[in-house]
């Protein structure tokens, strides 16, 4: 018998019972408060609005309209029975070449037909995790600007035990990442003994909004291609791009520069831009015939159904209704994020000039009790429990810098942001006054002093506990 | 976990001081004298401590790969180094390449399993199109049933892929993030049809069920839950050929075969699997489980109830897991009855947190390519830690949307249980007598999608190469792709898994032609 084993405790693995998941970060506990007390505009007015998920509502009746224009691309209608077999038995992970041609099309579109993919290129992934598993071992690192979108450290350290070693943007200049800052953070993580592997960038970045230009992007490649470093660029949101500058992917700038094609990786999906995360649609484009074989035998880990792969093969071959689709999605989230940054402005609330996403990134550094990070969190909790909206604390997103904060606004509709709004400028009033004042803080105004109501019985005991719901859903019902 | 050499002191320390301690208080008693309890225990500790760290470094490769130029010369590097890396995997070595464990691990595709998946891809057989093309009875696909689905599909067809009208999820099901281990609904259907699956000798619970993108992804996440990375599972073979990429090649964990013999029908001898374990722990390999595939695959009989139980009595005293891989229980035809561990685990409560089992819609109800597997465990711990790691291997809500509308049809689902069954035996029936004719046999089996046929006497010489010479011969020249026993780590050469579920009743006789000229040419000359 084991010395050591004794006792009926099952032993779980150091990844199981680790808290490297990362879901015990602030940026999780606000999804609890709405999961525990969710808003619902008749049912529970007075619930927490959820401002933290960043999914795209704006553009769902495009896709809901053209699923009944074409009943042909689902296989359970009459017209598209005929397809059933083939696809209820196709598990080829290469994915059916109609769908990588289609998202082939799509890639391309969403960079203004400026660059045109591969499909033999294109993996199905169940996200950037399949990328670190093809490029680093455990306790390699990757260079990542922060603030960087939280559940990174999940997605990349948990499993394939990647560091991430961040990269500090400043918001003097925008947080635009610097030949400097990456340098340095290059060199510290050297004199660590740590072997770095590669840089990851999002862009249009996430939180931020924003998206590169060409300086900094032909810096980052310049870079990567003379240290020969990976580059994995997440383009996740390439079109949310709802404003000037217009979205310059990687892609692009490797056709204009000398540089190793074997370093550069794109990661794909549909569910931000397209509005479509039910699908579970995660692509990995590599220029590096390696990772691409590899990653494909690693896609039976995260096939995408073959019905869906169908239905999209169809629809986004539909070109017309592509172009369509992109140009008026990026008009509803252009009106949708002016409306709100202006909402915002007139209480005096900054946010980051920003041209794409699904969020914008609030300046709330002058709210704070204290220039810290305890004062950011003092000021989140009061935003969760007493505004009741779920925003994101930048410390979650590794910020640098205290004070900034995450808000989603386009998982949503029109009335569900008046009532948003206009909880912020009540707080903001309150705050002022109680700058004045000690205790008026918390002396709330009648409508949020209300006792809270649980929305529905079941959500009390709701196994959807930690998982992102989206408001809307529970809006409709 | 860093990789820094900082962290280990830290990890040593932990397992000798218990055990340490345990050898270094009798030796205080033998130090006698002034400076005994000193000399008697400090220098002992010390000495093992420092065993320990020497052991633990020398058994990592250094931490600063030597900086090296970029080239083939790395390449070759990582293939040499594949048999240590399957345990630990380091020994990163240039910059802009992929990483050592994953291209070290022995590429997937030199596995005869896969060759010949590709083979049947590149020319496959069709009646009219190609009918000197590869016939495969390679992959153990349900061919023989999806009419019924197809058929059920076109009496409840709807407008679209969203649904009936009154359905509240609609197109938001597709356009929200839900919950990524599966609708409620959904995994609600799953508990209904795998209880009906297992004749309702037990209930399952929707609260034990994790959804995920096919059973490849659920045993994958089971291994990173129950396992570090280097530990090992016990497994009786010959198993099923992706298990090896499955378990070994991401989430780190060795699969030890515990080998079974034709002399007792390929049964699973607890005796084997002491030895086995026992084996492992001399080793110095820490075994965390026991993986079983029941009906068994690619043999096709089934645990009966007593060696379920000496199953568990033997995971229960060495303080290990059993994960049950029960994919095709659904598609029984012999004679005997199924018995799930869940059956097991439900009459013992004492022990239940060991139990797991892996499940599926591929095998048994012939929709591979919808992609939806299923962890069903007791264990809560378990449960939460694979329910954040389906946010990478999750179903699509559509996919779900439709099958819960399907699975929730009582009527439908027990008719096509029923004859999905019949049909399976049948065809098993006219291929098993088939080959009788040609005077090959096959292992008794009751469940699967497969026969495990005993060509023993038609290789020459009688080991892996000879079997190897066979399969090759069946595959390019007979253009019938099987899978041979050494793919499935079997330890006697010759045996050959044969899929009969592709294939329609027309097509045997075509197969048995083939087959008929192969065995002729095998023939050993008197």
């Amino acid at each position: 018998m084991e010395l050591m084993n004794s006792g009926k405790r099952q032993l779980l693995s150091k990844i199981a019972s680790s808290d490297e998941h990362g879901e015990n970060s602030p940026y999780f506990d606000g999804w609890k408060a709405y999961d525990n007390d969710p808003f619902h505009p008749t049912q529970n007015p007075h619930g927490v609005i959820q401002m933290g998920l960043a999914e795209n509502q704006l553009p769902v009746d495009l896709i809901e309209e053209w699923i009944k224009k074409n009943p042909s691309a689902s296989i359970c209608t009459t017209e598209g029975l005929h397809a059933f077999k083939s696809t209820a038995l196709y598990q080829d992970y290469h994915g059916l070449p109609e769908f990588r041609h289609a998202v082939a099309k799509l890639m391309a579109k969403s960079r203004g037909g400026r660059v045109s993919f591969d499909p033999d290129r294109i993996v199905m992934a169940g996200g950037g995790e399949m990328l670190m598993f093809c490029l680093a071992d455990p306790g390699d690192g990757f260079l990542i600007p922060s603030p960087y979108y939280a559940a990174f450290d999940r997605d990349l350290g948990w499993r394939p035990r990647v560091r991430l070693l961040p990269v500090t943007c400043h918001s003097s200049n925008n947080f635009q990442i610097t030949l400097e800052a990456l340098e340095a953070a290059y060199q510290s993580a050297r004199k660590a003994n740590i072997n770095v592997k590669g840089l990851i960038l999002a862009n249009p970045s996430n939180p931020l909004g924003t998206t590169l230009d060409t300086s900094t992007l032909r810096t980052l490649v310049t870079f990567i291609n003379h240290k020969q470093i990976h580059l994995v660029c997440d383009e996740i949101y390439a079109a949310t791009v709802f404003r000037g500058p217009s979205f310059l992917s990687v892609s692009e700038i490797i056709q204009e520069m000398e540089c190793n094609r074997d370093l550069i990786h794109i990661v794909c999906s549909l569910s931000k831009d397209m509005g479509l995360p039910g699908f579970r649609v995660g692509i990995v484009y590599s220029y590096n015939d390696t990772v691409v074989n590899l990653g494909r035998k690693m896609s039976s880990f995260g096939l995408v159904s073959s019905q869906t792969q169908h239905l999209l093969a169809s629809m986004l071959s539909d070109e017309e209704f592509v172009e369509r689709f992109l140009s008026e999605s990026a008009r509803r989230l252009a009106s949708r994020h002016d409306s709100f940054t202006k909402g915002l402005d007139q209480v005096g609330i900054k946010c980051l000039k920003s041209n794409a996403g699904l969020f914008c990134w609030m300046d709330l550094r002058h709210l704070l009790k204290e220039p810290t990070f305890e004062g950011e969190m003092g000021l989140w909790k009061v935003i969760i429990s007493d505004v009741k909206l779920n925003v994101s604390p930048g410390s979650s997103f590794h910020c640098h810098e205290p004070g900034w904060f995450r808000v989603c606004f386009a998982n949503m509709d029109d009335e569900t942001v008046e009532v948003a709004l206009r909880r912020i400028r009540v707080f903001v009033g309150k705050y002022k006054e109680v700058e004045v004042q000690v205790k008026k803080s918390w002396q709330r105004n009648l409508r949020l002093s209300f006792p809270t109501l649980m929305y529905d019985e079941n959500m009390a005991s709701s196994p959807r506990m930690m998982s992102p719901q989206s408001p809307l859903v529970r809006a409709r019902t | 976990m860093t990789g820094t050499p900082r962290a280990e002191p830290k990890e040593s320390n932990r397992s000798p001081t218990r055990t340490g301690m345990r050898l270094i208080v009798p030796l205080q008693g033998i130090v006698q004298g002034r400076g005994g309890l000193i000399l008697g225990s400090l220098i002992p500790c010390t000495l093992f401590y420092f065993l320990q760290f020497y052991l633990k470094r020398h058994r990592s490769p250094p931490q600063n790969p030597p900086s090296r130029s970029t080239s083939a010369a790395n390449l070759s590097e990582l293939q040499r180094s594949s048999s240590r890396a399957n345990l630990l995997a380091r020994g990163s070595t240039g910059r802009a390449h992929v990483s050592a464990r994953v291209s070290s691990i022995a590429k997937p595709n030199d596995s005869p399993y896969y060759i010949g998946l590709d083979r049947v891809r590149e020319d496959p057989y069709d009646e009219m199109g190609n009918p000197d093309g590869v016939i495969q009875l390679g992959l153990s696909e349900n061919r023989l049933s999806l009419d019924l689905i197809e058929e059920w599909l076109s009496k409840n067809c709807t407008d679209s892929i969203l649904g009936v009208g009154g359905d509240a999820l609609g197109i938001n099901g597709i356009a929200t993030y839900q919950p990524m281990d599966g609708l409620m609904e959904f995994k609600v259907a799953m508990a209904d049809f795998m209880t009906e699956v297992m004749e309702r000798k037990v209930s399952f619970d929707p609260s034990r069920v994790v959804v995920t993108s096919g059973a490849t992804p659920a045993l994958e996440i089971l291994s990173f839950c129950l396992a570090d990375h280097g530990n090992a599972f016990l497994v009786p073979a010959p198993y099923y050929p992706g298990f090896d990429r499955d378990i070994r090649w991401r989430a780190g964990v060795e699969l030890i075969p515990v080998h079974c013999r034709s002399c007792d029908n390929f049964t699973l001898s607890i005796t084997a699997l002491e030895q086995a374990f026992n084996q492992a722990r001399k080793r110095g390999q820490k075994v965390r489980g026991i993986l079983i595939s029941n009906p068994a695959n690619p043999v096709g009989n089934m645990l009966n109830k007593d060696l379920l139980y000496d199953l568990l009595d033997f995971a229960r005293e060495r303080n290990i897991h059993i994960i049950s891989d029960e994919i095709f229980a659904g598609s029984t035809y012999g004679n005997e009855e199924f018995v799930s561990m869940a059956e097991i685990a439900d009459s013992e409560d004492a022990d239940k947190d060991r139990v797991h089992i892996i499940y599926g819609l591929s095998k048994d109800f012939s929709i591979p390519g919808f992609r939806v597997g299923v962890i069903y465990s007791f264990n809560k711990s378990v449960l939460a830690a694979s329910r954040k790691l389906t946010r990478f291997s999750s179903v699509s809500t559509a996919t779900q949307h439709l099958l819960v509308s399907m699975l929730s049809d009582k009527r439908f689902i027990q008719e096509y249980l029923k004859t999905n069954k019949q049909r399976i035996r049948s065809m098993y029936d006219l291929f098993v007598a088939g080959l009788r004719e040609l005077g090959v046999e096959c292992t008794k089996s009751s469940g699967g999608l497969y026969c495990w046929v005993d060509l023993s006497r038609l290789i020459s010489p009688y080991n892996e190469k000879g079997e190897l010479d066979l399969w090759d011969k069946l595959l390019n020249r007979a253009k019938l792709n099987v899978t041979p026993g050494s793919a499935c780590h079997c330890i006697e050469p010759g045996w050959f898994r044969f899929c009969f579920t592709t294939l329609n009743e027309k097509e045997i006789p075509l197969v048995m032609e083939r087959m008929r000229k192969v065995v002729e040419s095998c023939k050993p000359s008197v």
